[in-house]
């Protein structure tokens, strides 16, 4: 037994691993399906061994024959197993085939939660980095919700390795769970700042992709990104910046003025031609944001359409491809400066490379004028007849027809000309877009009146020469063109020469091999023909002539009758048994051609695509009513009927957001019809376009021009168009005699007046007016139609959801799930564990709810607006603290409901201004690092408002907040003292020093000097350094780190008067920075002082205290600050201010921590500290004398010292440890210092060099 | 954002795919069969972007591909992607399986498609660009093969001396020096 064990382990280390599979199948290639299989036989086999290697094994073999094609899906568990597995090899196997099959539908990632949870908590970073990467590809909203807390808690890991995929990670999370969006913002935007710049890079790749699709929630972060953006040197973060300012400028145009100058400057000095090429596109973003009267940018579109001159003459096809890419977009809004390359975009056309052959093609749509639009599309008619290939004549063939129909016809003059194209292009061999050509041939026909003679006489000739096209009969060939071709014969029969030519043609035996639906439009075009040959036959005293038409009918009309398409059949019998009773009446002599006319009376018109869509519900109607009862709860348990209901709910409230208010309504309207009137192209004076339908102009009212005879309309299969630019030319030629004769004739009648820069000079594209004064009929919408903007929007696209005001302050709703079990939530108080609790036990619930509100969703999808989805989002948090039940009783539910309705105007408010602030600064300062102070200050406020970092609640009352921190500064201070006293046993001699400030105001240091003075006569030193100075008042501050909380600093300011006058109403107040805030009391906004809570007689100081929050501690400040105050004297007071530069430094986060030697030592060796050093030359001072030095102001304690040498140690109040070696020869010191920070050590030797450099 | 990562031989032959939005076996054979043959009939001198890849996204959407001796990379990426920045990136990709595999050629992507995953994964997460150092991405594809390493080493040893079943059986036929061997 033992044995057989034994030996089955053997046996597995001769199981197939990957490289065997893959060789199998290589060496059976000839029944490779056949093989796989009973591969697949085998690991099967395998996975229902117990051996997790086997299994793993396995899973690594299936993951390669998912590459090949084969669904795996049935080893989904097996899969689970593997990841579940405690070895880092076999875990990654798993997450490995689970990454590459799982999808949102696969069941058991149920059970995956807690395991993933498990290893993203792994003390293993590895483990984590590997289920981060698998979850990356398969998180499910519910794995998203279940573990948002846990990834987002990540995002602070110490190992960068770990920030960076937890902050990309996010981005898919917000995806599946937007809710988590909000909680987890603040924390994403503070790794825009990570010291590593792999975080950082990711950071912004998340922002970047979030903000591309909802631009304006981001906007407040354009300062902060600005500051990247002139600081990063990693070309990746740039361009991902520079392409976010490109989707952020459109909003807010003042952007585009500051970020001209340093694009401007990145694209001269950038060796990177991607880097170069991103800068270009967002200068041209910026140059369309500001399109509109800014002249004095044409020296930066010309500087953007060189550097693309150059790359699209560049020999790499890629460069060439891109520049093409990016002239298109210039082209848009200037497209006078790309308009003379014509000569290179021209030149691409020939280029043997399809791809920048279909981008030169883009350009040309846009380039085309009036005035060269015949021209160009001459060129590409000869590129047509060139062209190798059917894809890329059929793509010449639609980028003609796009840019001559572009914005309603808006270039072209002569329709005439358009016509001969179109028909030019229906001899084309094997095009597929024939059903192309003849939608363009109605279109023009219905919608240009005047050229329906000219249209319809051409059309005559097409079907008279049908059988040229007939060959061609598979769908939507070019006999598509019959099908347009014959419908305007008989529509406007009435202009045609020789209707019953046409009429002939249209009944030839050929026609039966045309598809149906072309047959059908014969047959009932050839009623129309008819009608209209009767009444000019029947105006001739012959009726001969008519009662020959009926008969040619009749004798034609059997052959379509035996048609099998139904459709034909059914026309062409009833037409036939019409045409019948009309030859009856015929041979009594009766008239009937009006009566047969009237069957085909009334002028069709144009509906415009959108416009069903546009019919308002009509008043009193309401499509939500149920119009039979729903069925009975019993009934409705099989779920069919209902997924009926609700489908059609759907297609009901896409209409109701027509719903707007009455007033709104007519102002769009009236709107609307100025554009019309201002349109050359729509139909003036008529009131409303249906009505058109009634009044029917007629034709004679229509100003037709008179065709040029000498063009041989009637000649079948020779290009016409062409004569069409000469005779467009010498029309304009002609035109342009005309008009300066005119003009000669005005001058001398008004002695030279106003109209002086018209008579000379290069033709200009308003001159050009069309040959035709042509009405293009409007596409009718119905009488209340809006125009409304979402209607391209697609409602399934899952960044909607995304798009949240990131702005407001969080609700407290909004938290993250968190698990009550857990342990890293330890800090959180019972109370709000009870809650928590609660919330966790409300899970199951909250799902049904979710469902519910799914159903709802449906409903509302389509009028999602954003005040809807706020609105949907108050009612879950109703829905939220109804569900805690008795825990929230219900004014307070509503006091907190209203503070959370009013919250937001205020902050938003607030942000727009701060963002007015930065933008108000333009032009760009030439120093970029004031840009970057004045960036960092301003993006603070919205992250102030309130919004904790962390998911962990803070919810002590805010008042009470400043006592607790004097106490526990107070204890604080207590414990420095203690230490200070043992380092200064230790070093038993100290001298005298001189220090350049010293205070006399209260505070823990003058304390501390006292206890110093008692054993050493040691100049007093103090931290309290200057912090701004006035006549009247004069601050002084020292900052002291927190050690209770790693995020708080306690800055103490001693206020003394100057003056003789009374200072009262002191309101201290500091500009936010992203990093640090100033702590207000709970309520005030993130502008608001805080008054200091006394007042100054003359010549008395004070000592305030303010806490600050701060986040990163690597790195020193600067906040700007303002403090107000009323001077008051006997007879008057005046309002003060004195403005601040509050400095944080490194050292001031460092708290003095005595550190035993051994314990340093240990920490010495751990090896994760990183290592830096620093020299300091010509310091005279004794060395004791440096050691104390370094500890009062940098807060270090000395743990051992021998001789000319100390080792020092300090901690952060976020942990980290500081360790520093102190030498001493002669005048030089060098100092070795390791932490776990290098970023904040750096700092902190910065500052103790400055220390030393000051004295 | 990356939709897609494809690479596949002259003959269109997948030797790793990497779907970062859901589709079918079927669909993502048919997604390879289609992409190979856009990219296989153009010239090699004619630029590496290609519009209309209709079966993966829309028209927002690009195929960005190199072509290397027997293999074509090609990413399919949407408009938030650089397009020269994607190209650097396949380079950076290409030049890290050079280092892993000490002058890798397609036999070493064929017999190790796991290990071709891995180092993709520590290029590309979720369809984000995670790492373009290559420095980097070497050092942390390495640290993880030395971790599978030791445990591969140290499950040998379990698998021998852990068991309990296993110990009994060894113990008379194995001499001590087995026993011995430290872990």
């Amino acid at each position: 037994m033992a044995l057989k064990i034994v030996k089955g382990s053997i046996d597995r280390m001769f199981d197939k691993n990957l490289q065997d599979l893959v060789r199998g199948i290589r060496n059976h290639k000839e029944d490779e399906a056949k093989y796989i299989s009973t591969c697949i036989d085998e690991i099967k086999q395998e996975l229902k061994q117990d051996n997790i290697a086997v299994k793993a094994n396995a899973v690594c073999k299936l993951t390669y024959l998912q590459m090949l094609g084969y669904d795996v899906s049935w080893a989904a568990f097996n899969i689970v197993e593997v990841m579940s597995s405690s070895k880092f090899t076999y875990k990654r196997i798993g997450y490995l085939a689970a990454s590459q099959c799982f999808h949102e539908s696969t069941d058991v990632i149920m059970l995956t939660t807690n395991q993933i949870r498990k290893d993203l908590s792994s003390p293993n970073q590895y483990d984590t980095g590997v289920a981060l990467t698998g979850l990356s590809c398969f998180v499910t909203p519910d794995l998203a919700r279940d573990l948002a807390n846990d990834i987002m808690t990540l995002m602070s890991h110490t190992k960068p390795y770990i920030r960076k995929k937890a902050v990309l990670i996010m981005y898919k999370v917000f995806l599946k769970y937007p809710e988590s969006l909000r909680p987890a913002f603040p924390r994403l935007k503070e790794k825009l700042e990570d010291p590593d710049p792999g975080v950082q890079s990711a950071a912004v790749n998340v922002i970047c992709e979030l903000a591309r699709r909802n631009p304006k929630n981001y906007l407040s972060l354009a300062p902060l990104f600005f500051k990247l953006m002139t600081s990063s040197t990693n070309n990746w973060v740039l361009i991902k910046i520079i392409k976010l300012f490109g989707a952020l400028t459109p909003l807010e145009p003042r952007l585009g003025k500051k970020l001209i100058e340093p694009l401007t400057n990145l694209i001269h000095s950038t060796s990177a031609m991607s880097l170069l090429y991103e800068c270009v596109n967002t200068v041209i973003a910026v140059l369309i944001s500001l399109s509109s009267g800014m002249p004095n940018h044409s020296a930066s579109i010309q500087l953007c359409v060189q550097k693309l001159r150059i790359l699209i003459e560049d020999s790499d096809q890629n460069l060439k491809y891109l520049g093409l890419l990016a002239m298109s977009k210039i082209l848009k809004t200037h497209p006078k400066s790309v308009q003379s390359h014509k000569d290179l975009i021209l030149q691409c056309l020939d280029d043997k490379d399809e791809s920048i052959r279909l981008r030169a093609l883009d350009l040309l749509y846009g380039m085309v004028s009036k005035k060269n639009l015949m021209e160009i599309v001459k060129k590409l008619m000869l590129h047509v007849d060139k062209a190798e290939g059917t894809t890329y004549r059929d793509e010449l063939l639609t980028k003609i027809i796009d840019i001559c129909s572009q914005s309603n016809y808006q270039y072209i003059t002569n329709f005439e000309w358009y016509i001969s194209i179109l028909v030019e292009l229906t001899r084309l061999e094997g095009t597929r877009h024939g059903h192309l050509i003849a939608s363009q041939m109605l279109d023009v026909a219905i919608r240009v009146k005047a050229i329906r003679v000219f249209a319809v006489a051409q059309m005559a000739t097409l079907l008279d020469n049908a059988h040229l096209m007939t060959g061609n009969v598979q769908r939507k060939g070019i006999c598509e063109v019959l099908y347009a071709a014959a419908w305007i014969c008989g529509e406007f029969s009435e202009h045609l020469e020789n209707p019953t030519q046409t009429l002939e043609a249209m009944l030839r035996p050929k026609v039966a091999t045309l598809p149906g639906h072309i047959q059908a439009v014969y047959v009932q075009n050839a009623a129309k023909l008819f009608a209209t040959v009767l009444k000019s036959q029947e105006g001739n005293t012959d009726s001969t002539a008519a009662q020959e038409t009926s008969q040619l009918m009749i004798e034609r009309l059997p052959l379509f009758v035996q048609s099998a398409n139904l459709e034909v059949q059914e026309r062409a019998s009833c037409i036939l048994q019409l045409v019948k009773y009309i030859q009856k009446l015929q041979q009594k002599d009766v008239e009937v051609a009006e009566e047969v006319i009237a069957l085909f009376d009334g002028e069709l018109n144009p509906v415009a695509p959108k416009a069903q869509k546009k019919v308002p519900v009509p008043e009193g109607l309401d499509l939500d009513a149920w119009i039979n009862e729903p069925p009975s709860e019993s009934e409705s348990e099989d779920d069919q009927p209902k997924a009926i209901f609700a489908k059609e709910e759907t297609k009901h409230s896409r209409t109701r957001h027509t719903e707007v208010d009455e007033k709104e309504l007519a102002k769009r309207r009236e709107v609307r019809k100025q554009e019309q009137a201002n349109n050359p192209f729509y139909i003036k004076a008529s009131p409303s376009s249906q009505k058109v339908y009634q009044e029917a102009p007629g034709v004679e009212h229509i100003p037709v021009v008179q065709i040029d005879l000498s063009v041989p309309l009637k000649v079948p299969g020779l290009p016409m168009s062409d004569q069409y630019v000469k005779l467009e030319e010498e029309r304009r030629q002609k035109e342009r005699v005309e008009k300066k004769k005119k003009d000669k004739k005005k001058r001398k009648e008004k002695g030279g007046g106003r109209r002086k820069k018209r008579d000379s000079g290069p033709e200009s594209e308003e001159d050009i007016t069309p040959a035709h004064m042509v009405d293009i009929v409007t596409e009718e919408m119905p009488e209340n139609a809006l125009p409304s903007d979402d209607d391209d929007k697609d409602p399934n696209d899952p960044h909607k959801a995304l798009d949240i005001d990131l702005d407001k302050p969080l609700a407290d709703s909004e938290k993250l799930p968190v698990r009550s079990h857990r342990a890293a939530e330890a800090l959180k108080s019972p109370a709000e564990d009870g809650e928590a609790e609660a919330a966790a036990s409300l899970e199951p619930k909250k799902k049904s709810s979710k469902e519910k509100r799914e159903k709802k969703k449906d409903k509302e999808k389509d009028r999602k607006s954003k005040d809807d989805k706020k609105k949907k989002k108050h009612r879950r948090v109703e829905k939220g603290e109804d569900l805690l039940g008795g825990q929230a009783d219900g004014p307070v539910a509503q006091s907190e409901e209203t503070s959370e309705a009013a919250a937001p105007p205020a902050a938003n408010t607030a942000e727009v201004s701060d963002l007015d602030f930065w933008l108000s600064n333009a032009p760009v300062p030439p120093n970029t690092q004031e840009a970057a102070t004045l960036a960092e200050a301003a993006p603070a406020h919205e992250t102030a408002s309130g919004t904790a970092p962390d998911s962990e609640p803070d919810d002590e009352p805010k008042d009470t907040e400043p006592e607790e921190t004097d106490k526990k500064s107070s204890k604080h201070k207590k414990k420095k003292q203690k230490k200070e006293k043992e380092d200064k046993e230790k070093k038993k001699k100290k001298k005298h020093h001189h220090h350049h400030h010293h205070s006399d105001g209260g505070g823990e240091e003058s304390v501390q000097n006292g206890t110093m003075e008692e054993e050493e006569p040691l100049p007093p030193m103090s931290n309290y350094c200057l912090l701004a100075e006035s006549s009247y008042i004069k601050m002084e501050n020292d900052i002291q780190g927190n050690l209770q909380d790693g995020s708080q600093v306690v800055v103490s300011v001693i206020f003394e008067n100057k003056c003789d006058s009374f200072l009262k109403s002191m309101e201290f107040n500091v500009l936010d920075s992203l990093n640090s805030k100033l702590q207000r009391p709970e309520g005030s906004g993130p502008h608001d002082g805080l008054t200091v809570p006394f007042q100054l007689p003359p010549g008395v100081s004070n000592e305030a205290r303010f806490v600050f929050t701060v986040q990163s501690i690597v790195m020193p400040q600067k906040l700007k600050g303002t403090l107000t105050f009323i001077v008051k004297n006997e007879d008057s007071s005046t309002h003060e201010k004195l403005d601040f530069k509050l400095h944080f430094t490194c050292s001031s986060y460092l708290i003095t921590t005595p550190c035993y030697s051994d314990a340093f030592a240990k920490l010495l060796e751990s090896g994760d500290l990183k290592c830096s050093s620093v020299r300091l030359e010509g310091v005279s001072q004794p060395f004791h004398h440096l050691l104390a030095r370094i500890c009062f102001h940098h807060h270090f304690s000395v743990v051992e010292r021998v001789d000319s040498c100390a080792s020092m140690y300090s901690r952060s109040i976020q942990g980290h440890h500081v360790c520093l070696l102190v030498k001493t020869s002669g005048q030089t010191v060098s100092i070795d210092a390791k932490c776990d920070e290098p970023t904040l050590l750096g700092n902190v030797l910065d500052e103790i060099k400055q220390t030393f450099s000051q004295c | 954002m990356i939709k897609a990562i494809l690479i596949f031989n002259n003959h269109g032959k997948p030797r790793l795919i990497r779907f970062y939005q859901y589709f079918t076996e079927d669909m993502q054979q048919q997604i390879i069969r289609e992409t190979f043959h856009l990219v296989s009939k153009r010239d090699d001198n004619v630029c590496n972007f290609l519009e209309g890849g209709s079966l993966i996204g829309g028209s927002d959407y690009k195929l960005i591909y190199r072509h290397y001796a027997t293999l074509y990379f090609v990413f399919c990426v949407d408009s938030s992607e650089s397009e020269l920045g994607i190209l650097d990136l396949i380079q950076v990709f290409v030049e890290t399986l050079d280092k892993c595999f000490e002058n890798v050629c397609e036999l070493d992507l064929i017999f190790h498609m796991d290990k071709v995953h891995y180092i993709l994964q520590e290029v590309v997460m979720g369809g984000m660009v995670l790492e373009t150092n290559m420095n980097e991405i070497v050092a942390q594809v390495e640290v993880q093969n030395r971790l599978e390493k030791s445990e591969v080493l140290n499950c040998l040893f379990c698998h021998v001396n852990s068991s309990p079943i296993n110990r009994e059986a060894t113990k008379p036929a194995v001499p001590d020096q087995h026993r011995l061997r430290p872990l």
